[in-house]
């Protein structure tokens, strides 16, 4: 099976019912993308398939064969590097386990929506949990990375 | 975040070489190693040295190595509450090094230097919100001595006066225009005299502390996914496995079939350890399968099968006899209460809570020759090290513990039994050493493994006279205690009472003559733990909804009855008087508005708390904007104090409107994140902090944002809908 991940195709030999997480994990040894639930509950294993945000925890990966695969190591571009410098620049992260997985959620969201409001914030955001609650913070990086892009 | 108040007496059988440490925290004896390449400082306190000769120079405080790399080795774990950037900070500040050539790491293996400063100095450990006040004098003093080493051994090299010498941003320079990077003068410095004596800046010279513009040196690893947990460790030819795990709290094995599980593409071996079944395997997804397809037969003759109902039946019909032991005993609450003109008496219920961190529980184990390394959340590093000792049938010092990051833990990773180090060794063992094995937990057996915050009831009766003052406060507490039944009891469970069962109800600062509390030791099989500030989660709670019921019924303003009630004790009134000020308390709020008010200490930590909530068309409502005030003494970092009042008022919150944790004929009903309900983003209210000035020691933060957020809440609700909420979480108390 061909993986596209991160612009580089691997080859894995793996149980084609092998959610993306663990081959992205075990298999290709990327380990940014985090295992928090398993059934699609928390965000942590976000990644994106085509530039949209998916749960990698709960995608086979014969499902994504095909298409592209950026995960937390792969992101790049203007829009990610605001998200990220935000988050820097604002602390956002306590335990930091969930990040990866709202980082990609911040930059699916912003690349789709420049100016988001905080509804649209919570809207996009809430099915990323972060148990140290550092919401108001991943709020105002948001809202810190959209000003920078203007 | 554990709690352990002062452990006196340590327990010989499982802290052996701790038990022989008188601590004495005012003198340290100072050492200093040239560790191969650079300076490396560590100081111990004195009568710590007797049997263990010279510490591991590489298990210090502060090395500076030759590519001007510092490397500041932590006493405590960092769960994302931030000490290592704290740590960082007091040796910053003395060392006066460049902010961007530190790097922190978890310190393990020297009870000597590590032992928490708090605890009397007896065990390294990291809770009860005191890594701060346990850091504060040493690490400032490590960066102290090494700035001194370097600059000496620069002052012999150029020939000139040390006074002249100026470090600064980690770079030493004289008006002569010599100058050297501290990595440059490193090996030079460790050949220098360990200064006796240094002297510490006085708070106005702080240039670090305190400070503003310092980020923390792990939120870009963060932001980038580079940050490395346990889970993420890699090692040549590693294993994983998963535990299967009795399915009740107290069930064993009675025999298992590994046939199907063997079966299994990439299952390597399924061995039995102590704690369940373990499935080894060459990666996580065949192991969840091998776990899926093994059949186990258990024991579960001795296990606990009652459910949370029966339990909370028990527990109210308990709260109506007398208690297995008085905790606080002033006056004569009994006599008072006969004599009220009015009684208040309310019964609280509050449920079993899950920690719910979001990296599961893991731990990897690898034994290389004689030496066995764990990489994990090493919360208790002395406990485990001596643990893994036994079970490797090695010597503790042959024990090497990696302490990672971990993401979250609130308390789940202080265990006395050392859980899944315990089932990460013992695994390793199983299969003969012949690999490094990582043992991994699944949200399921997170959330089903117990160790959670204990249910509790409250019954509570407070006697007010004619004009509404409290005469007498009568209260009883039923519940599992977190010490009794384990090596700590001996300890810290003094006639009965177990300090994290009332702490907040028996230490109270409200001002009442009559005062009687009682405590029923609830004797439970399901495993419970210190969770996010502990006793405190639902004692504040109970206290400070009933002052504000003693507010309402005595026609008193909260925040007016609460200032009488604590005119002895200046920070609780300061931060009061804060956070009222600061929310426009006793100012109008548009219809369906209302505000709610509670102060709380803990953790040597006050905090007081406006919660504004806001009703909804469907009978519910938002918790809009929460204004904490806080005196935790010096604020080392500012903005980490405001973040970690920012989560822990999350964190608690999530809590009160909607955490429960039940359990059916023994069998815990929630198993994820769809049943079990952490604050999402969308119920986040806006969080204003405000920093009390202080020039005391530092407490601590971590924990004392969660306690005064529910009852403030509560308080608030009751504002706008008469509607008192008693059993928790207000989710179900509504509509109970």
């Amino acid at each position: 099976m061909k993986l596209d991940i991160n612009g580089q195709v691997h080859e894995v030999e793996v149980d084609p019912d092998m959610p993306l997480l663990w081959a992205i994990r075990d298999v290709v040894g990327l380990t940014g993308t985090k295992f928090g639930c398993g059934m699609a509950q928390c965000g942590a294993c976000t990644v994106h398939q085509d530039g949209q945000p998916i749960r990698a925890c709960i995608t086979p990966v014969s499902a994504v064969e095909g298409t592209k695969i950026t995960t937390i190591e792969g992101l790049a571009g203007k829009v990610a590097q605001a998200v990220q410098a935000a988050w820097t620049e604002l602390d956002v992260p306590q335990c930091g386990y969930c990040q990866s997985g709202q980082v990609m959620a911040a930059t699916a969201l912003l690349t789709e929506n420049p100016k988001p409001s905080d509804a649209d914030i919570d809207a996009a955001m809430s099915g990323n949990l972060c148990r140290c609650a550092t919401y108001q913070r991943i709020r105002a990086g948001i809202h810190e990375a959209a000003k920078s892009l203007v | 975040m554990t709690y352990i108040k002062a452990i006196r007496k340590p327990e010989p059988a499982i802290l052996p070489e701790i038990a022989r440490f008188k601590p004495s925290r005012r003198q340290f004896l100072v050492g200093a190693t040239a560790a191969g390449a650079g300076l490396a400082v560590s100081f111990r306190v004195p009568g710590a040295r007797a049997e263990g000769g010279e510490p591991n120079p590489f298990n210090g405080y502060v090395a500076i190595s030759p590519d001007n790399k510092v490397t500041i080795l932590s006493a405590h774990m960092d769960m994302g509450q931030g000490c290592y950037h704290g740590i960082a900070t007091l040796v910053a500040e003395e060392l006066e090094a460049d902010w961007n050539q530190l790097v922190v790491e978890g310190g393990a293996g020297n009870p000597k230097l590590y032992g928490n400063v708090a605890w009397g100095g007896v065990a390294q450990g990291t809770g009860g919100s005191s890594a701060m006040f346990s850091s504060f004098d040493r690490y400032r003093k490590a960066g102290a001595i090494a700035r001194t080493m370097l600059v000496n051994a620069a002052a012999k090299q150029w020939n000139v006066p040390a006074a002249e010498i100026k470090a600064e941003k980690g770079v030493l320079s004289h008006a002569s225009g010599k100058r050297a990077t501290f990595g440059e003068m490193a090996d030079a410095a460790a050949q220098e005299a360990v200064p006796a004596e240094v002297t510490l800046k006085s708070p106005g010279d702080w240039k670090v502390i305190g400070a503003e513009d310092f980020r923390r040196l792990d939120s870009g690893l963060k932001a980038t996914g580079r940050q490395v947990f346990t889970i993420d460790v890699k090692l040549p030819g590693m294993l994983t496995a998963m535990v299967a795990h009795p399915p009740l709290f107290g069930a064993t094995v009675k025999s298992f079939d590994a046939a199907d599980a063997k079966a299994v593409q990439g299952v390597v071996d399924v061995v039995q350890i102590s704690r369940g079944i373990a499935v080894v395997a060459e990666n996580t997804w065949a192991a969840m399968k091998g776990r899926e397809a093994l059949k186990v037969e258990w024991d579960d003759s001795k296990a606990e099968k009652r459910g949370s109902a029966q339990l909370m039946q028990e527990y109210l019909a308990a709260a109506e006899q007398p208690g297995d032991a008085v905790t606080a005993n002033r006056g004569d609450a009994e006599t008072a209460l006969q004599g009220a003109a009015e009684v208040i008496e309310a019964t609280y219920q509050f449920p079993y809570l899950a920690h719910a961190a979001l990296e599961p529980l893991d731990a990897v184990a690898h034994k290389n020759g004689d030496v066995l390394e764990i990489w994990g959340g090493h919360q208790m590093p002395d406990l485990y090290q001596a643990v893994a000792a036994q079970i490797a049938e090695v010597a503790p010092d042959k024990v090497k513990l990696n302490v990672m990051k971990t993401g979250g833990g609130f308390g789940r990773r202080a265990v006395t039994d050392a859980d899944i180090v315990v089932e990460a060794v013992e695994t390793a063992k199983a299969i003969g050493w012949k690999a490094p094995v990582k043992v991994l937990w699944t949200r399921e057996d997170d959330m089903r493994g117990g160790r959670y915050r204990p249910m509790f009831v409250h019954k509570v009766k407070v006697g007010l006279d004619a004009d509404g003052r409290i005469l007498g406060w009568h209260h009883r507490q039923v519940g599992q205690s977190i010490l009794i039944g384990t090596p700590f009891e001996a300890m810290l469970v003094k006639d009965g009472v177990d300090a994290t069962s009332v702490e907040g109800v028996n230490d109270s600062p409200y001002a009442i003559d009559n005062f009687r509390s009682e405590i029923v030791n609830a004797k439970v099989g399901v495993p419970v733990l210190w969770w996010r500030s502990v006793g405190h989660t639902h004692t504040a709670y109970v206290m400070e909804t009933m002052i504000d019921e003693v507010a309402r019924a005595s026609g008193r303003d909260a925040v007016d009855l609460r200032r009488e009630l604590l005119k002895d004790h200046p920070r609780h009134l300061a931060v009061l008087n804060l956070a009222a000020e600061k929310a426009g308390w006793g100012t109008e709020l548009p219809e369906g508005k209302a505000r709610g008010i509670a102060v709380h200490e803990s953790f040597g930590t006050v905090v007081a708390e406006v919660a504004e909530i806001a009703l909804n068309a469907q009978g519910g409502f938002k918790v809009e904007r929460v204004v904490c005030a806080v005196d935790c003494g010096i604020a080392i970092n500012p903005d980490q104090v405001r973040a970690q009042m920012e989560g822990g008022i999350g964190f608690g919150l999530g809590a009160v409107l909607h955490e429960e944790l039940t359990l059916t004929d023994g069998r815990v009903d929630q198993a994820n994140y769809d049943a079990y309900l952490p604050l999402r983003i969308d119920e986040m209210p806006k969080v204003e902090t405000y920093i009390a000035p202080s020039t005391a020691t530092p407490s601590g933060v971590g924990e004392p944002g969660v306690p005064p957020v529910g009852p403030a809440v509560a308080n608030a609700l009751a504002a706008a809908t008469q509607k008192r909420v008693r059993i928790l979480p207000i989710a179900k108390g509504l509509s109970a």
